[in-house]
């Protein structure tokens, strides 16, 4: 007897869990041959806004995790990723019409990506953050801290790799983030946050809407509680108006400066467009200078 | 016993206010085409000055100077010939210092002992900072060759207006731009001496450009399409606007705007050094600081003493001339901040809340407000969440460690903000959790070029000084593209 095979409902992916979208919209997502896939979840703005509520909260929990801790949990993704690995590989074949060479090609790299940010996480301090010799009695120094919660137009042409690459540095640097997924591309976008889901990574750091970027990138780029803004995905006729809409609450916004090879080795740019640098001082007194200390 | 200070005034002579000062423009002074202005002694409420002013033309003359320059000259120089021309700026400033702390101080209305003792020395101290990382730019972790983004547009307050012009101009020079560069219409005279000290230093011509001018020429500078990087401090309605013009231009901006920054007393603060703390956070340059500690969060426990203690305090804070070295608080920068501080303060009232005000004498003539303190204020009234800009401190209260960390992060900006307590866990633990680009512990107002500063949230983005302050004027995308 054969067996007929369960296909997937692809929802959304909110505060760590999958809702439907509250409109009950749903699209049809077509593979290479423009057949029918899957019917993936047509976000709306009121679940774009859920989902910004989310990733505060997320925002709050995460950015209190240690650096060691959250590159255990980027580390874990990558784990998480390894296994699923073949399901990935199809998925992208399917979706994409790429070799299965391709495929897995696309499938390594992105596992090796998140081991890459993994071991990012308790260095940024040293690197970005200073010991500042000021001139007066005081013990200065200046750190990175994460922007906050981020809104991020994923890439359509790198279906998982690309959303990867997108996703780790923000949250590498503590940052929660909002995905608006490529409309293309929901079924690996959303088979991504099983991938997040089971990786020990807080509820609502990372949280992915599939749907219409058109429809739902001008609400992300004006949300109040969002605070910066990554327009990869936004293409050259939605960039203008976003980055308008973004000034009115003065978020930083990250736009590569051409199309990005995904394939090439990340820089630090992507680290950096989501991180503070905080300053602290602190008086050491007199003792300081009168007691032949290095400052 | 009534004790009385005799006056101290300093002598303006060393100043040597012309009738009338030039931009300076591809290495000379130039008439503009713009109309004058005359800029006035808030001190005193009369004229200092006269400045020509340039018009749109003028500014297009000077970005293409500034691109020429940066062209023909100094791209072509190596990192340790640029800093050689700023370690002479900065001896230039320190050499002119008192003149320029008394120029200050009759264009802008603050003491001569802020301007003496803080504003010229951080100034040159800037240059000289800077000035050494020009040939070090590769140990910035941003590459083996950091390259420079061509011309800088810069608008800067009329705040800290020779400090200001360290700020930008210095990190702008060491990293290899030329900058084109206009001062706040109400004090361009400070800037304009550094002009002379500048020309003095032979530094090439273009290399620097200063425009006079109010806010259309800050304008017509920003948006020009010759520039390749705006850097701006001023108010966050304005660096909004900046924003949403440059949308889709992929030039690089840094903004400094406002705050309405926090000063936490703790019930186990050294409460003496608090005061202290306090006064020079809110009255310092009459509290019109971006990152003055404009609201004070005081733990309900010891609100009623400590209140007591900051106004008897405050009540001995000498108020007048600026010129007189021994002014605590001295003029307003001009009768329309003056304005519109009072409008706020009226506002207040008229929300409930209970204003306190010196009762120190007030000159006549000039533009001069009380030192004044708001309490019974509540977190959803104007002047807890606006920027007043003025010498006005709001007071809230507090029970908890984590109720003064949550009321000192809502608000839409976060510059800065100060702890006060004995405790160092405390201390530290409340430095992290604050929301803000600098915190002071058990200090306020603390600045050094090797730190750098500012703001998260609606304060702005990116950093002056520091490491962070010079990867503002380098270009630093490592993103590999297609």
């Amino acid at each position: 007897m054969s067996h007929l095979a369960v296909s997937k409902t692809y929802k959304l992916f909110i505060g760590g869990a999958f809702p439907r979208s509250e409109s009950g919209r749903t699209y049809q997502a077509r593979d290479s041959h423009a057949n029918f896939l899957a019917n993936a979840a047509l976000a709306s703005r009121k679940d774009l806004r859920d989902a910004v509520v989310a990733a505060r909260k997320g925002y709050t929990a995460w950015s209190k995790v240690t650096a060691y801790n959250r590159g255990q949990v980027i580390y874990r993704m990558a784990e998480m990723l390894q296994s699923r690995k073949a399901e990935f590989v199809e998925l992208i074949i399917l979706s994409r019409g790429s070799s299965s060479k391709i495929a897995a090609v696309e499938v390594d790299e992105s596992i090796d990506r998140l081991v890459h940010y993994a071991g990012w996480t308790d260095k940024l301090a040293a690197v970005l953050g200073s010991s500042n010799p000021v001139s007066s009695p005081y013990f200065s120094y200046s750190t990175p801290e994460p922007t906050g919660v981020v809104g991020i137009l994923a890439p359509a042409d790198s279906a998982l790799l690309g959303l990867i690459s997108v996703i780790a540095p923000v949250i590498t640097g503590g940052n929660a983030c909002v995905v608006v997924a490529a409309e293309e591309n929901p079924c690996v976008a959303i088979t991504l946050a099983e991938v997040v889901a089971t990786s020990d990574v807080p509820a609502g750091v990372i949280n992915i809407l599939t749907g219409n970027i058109t429809e739902l990138a001008p609400h992300l780029a004006a949300h109040a509680d969002v605070n910066a803004l990554d327009l990869t995905g936004a293409g050259t006729q939605l960039r203008e108006p976003l980055e308008q809409a973004a000034a009115e609450t003065l978020k930083r916004v990250y736009v590569p400066k051409g199309d990005p090879d995904f394939t090439a080795a990340p820089g630090t740019s992507r680290l950096r467009a989501f991180l503070e640098i905080k300053t602290v001082w602190h008086p050491t007194g007199a003792l300081s200078l009168s007691g032949g200390t290095s400052y | 016993m009534d004790w009385e200070y005799a006056s101290a005034p300093e002598s303006s002579a060393i100043a040597d206010i012309k009738d009338r000062y030039l931009p300076y423009v591809d290495g000379s002074f130039k008439e503009g085409n713009g109309e004058d202005r005359d800029t006035v002694n808030p001190g005193t409420g009369e004229r200092l000055s006269t400045v020509s002013t340039v018009n749109a033309a003028d500014v297009d003359r000077a970005v293409n100077a500034a691109r020429r320059a940066y062209q023909s000259s100094w791209s072509q120089l190596s990192g340790a010939e640029r800093g050689k021309y700023l370690f002479r700026i900065a001896r230039g400033i320190a050499e002119r210092s008192r003149e320029l702390a008394v120029v200050e101080t009759l264009d802008n209305g603050k003491p001569i002992k802020e301007t003496r003792d803080f504003d010229v020395p951080a100034a040159a101290q800037h240059f000289f900072y800077h000035a050494g990382w020009a040939d070090k730019l590769q140990h910035l972790g941003l590459g083996p060759a950091p390259q420079p983004l061509g011309v800088a547009g810069q608008v800067i307050p009329w705040n800290f207006p020779l400090l200001m012009a360290a700020w930008k101009i210095a990190p702008a020079l060491a990293a290899g731009n030329t900058v084109v560069i206009k001062p706040a219409e109400t004090t361009p005279l400070s800037i304009l001496v550094l002009a002379e000290i500048i020309a003095d230093a032979d530094l090439p011509p273009g290399v620097v450009n200063i425009l006079t001018g109010a806010g259309d020429v800050g304008s017509a500078l920003v948006t020009h399409p010759g520039i390749d990087k705006v850097a701006f401090t001023g108010s966050t309605a304005v660096g909004r606007r900046i924003q949403r013009e440059l949308a889709g231009t992929d030039r690089k901006i840094t903004l400094e705007l406002g705050g309405k920054g926090a000063n936490i007393v703790f019930d186990d603060a050294a409460q003496d050094q608090a005061v202290e703390g306090i006064i020079n956070g809110i009255f310092f340059n009459q509290g019109q600081v971006c990152c003055a500690g404009s609201r004070l969060l005081v733990q309900e426990s010891i609100a009623d003493e400590f209140l007591e203690r900051l106004k008897q305090r405050v009540e001995t804070l000498r108020v007048g001339d600026p010129m007189d070295k021994n002014t605590d608080v001295g003029a307003i920068n001009s009768e329309a901040q003056l304005g519109r501080i009072t409008a706020l303060l009226k506002a207040g009232i008229a929300e409930g809340a209970q204003l306190w005000s010196s009762s120190c004498p007030l000159p006549k003539n000039g533009f001069y407000l009380s030192p004044s303190i708001f309490t019974n204020a509540t977190p959803s009234m104007r002047v807890t969440r606006e920027e007043i800009f003025g010498p006005v401190l709001t007071t809230l209260t507090f029970r908890t460690p984590d109720e003064a960390v949550t009321k000192a992060n809502n608000s839409p900006y976060g510059l800065s903000a100060g702890v006060w307590t004995e405790k160092g866990s405390r201390a530290m633990g409340m430095a992290a959790a604050l929301r803000s680009g600098v915190i002071w512990d058990n200090t306020f107002n603390r600045f050094d070029p090797t730190a750098s500063f500012g703001g998260y949230k609606e304060s702005g983005f990116g950093r002056e000084g520091g490491p962070s302050g010079l990867a503002a004027y380098l270009d630093t995308d490592d993103e590999v593209v297609r």
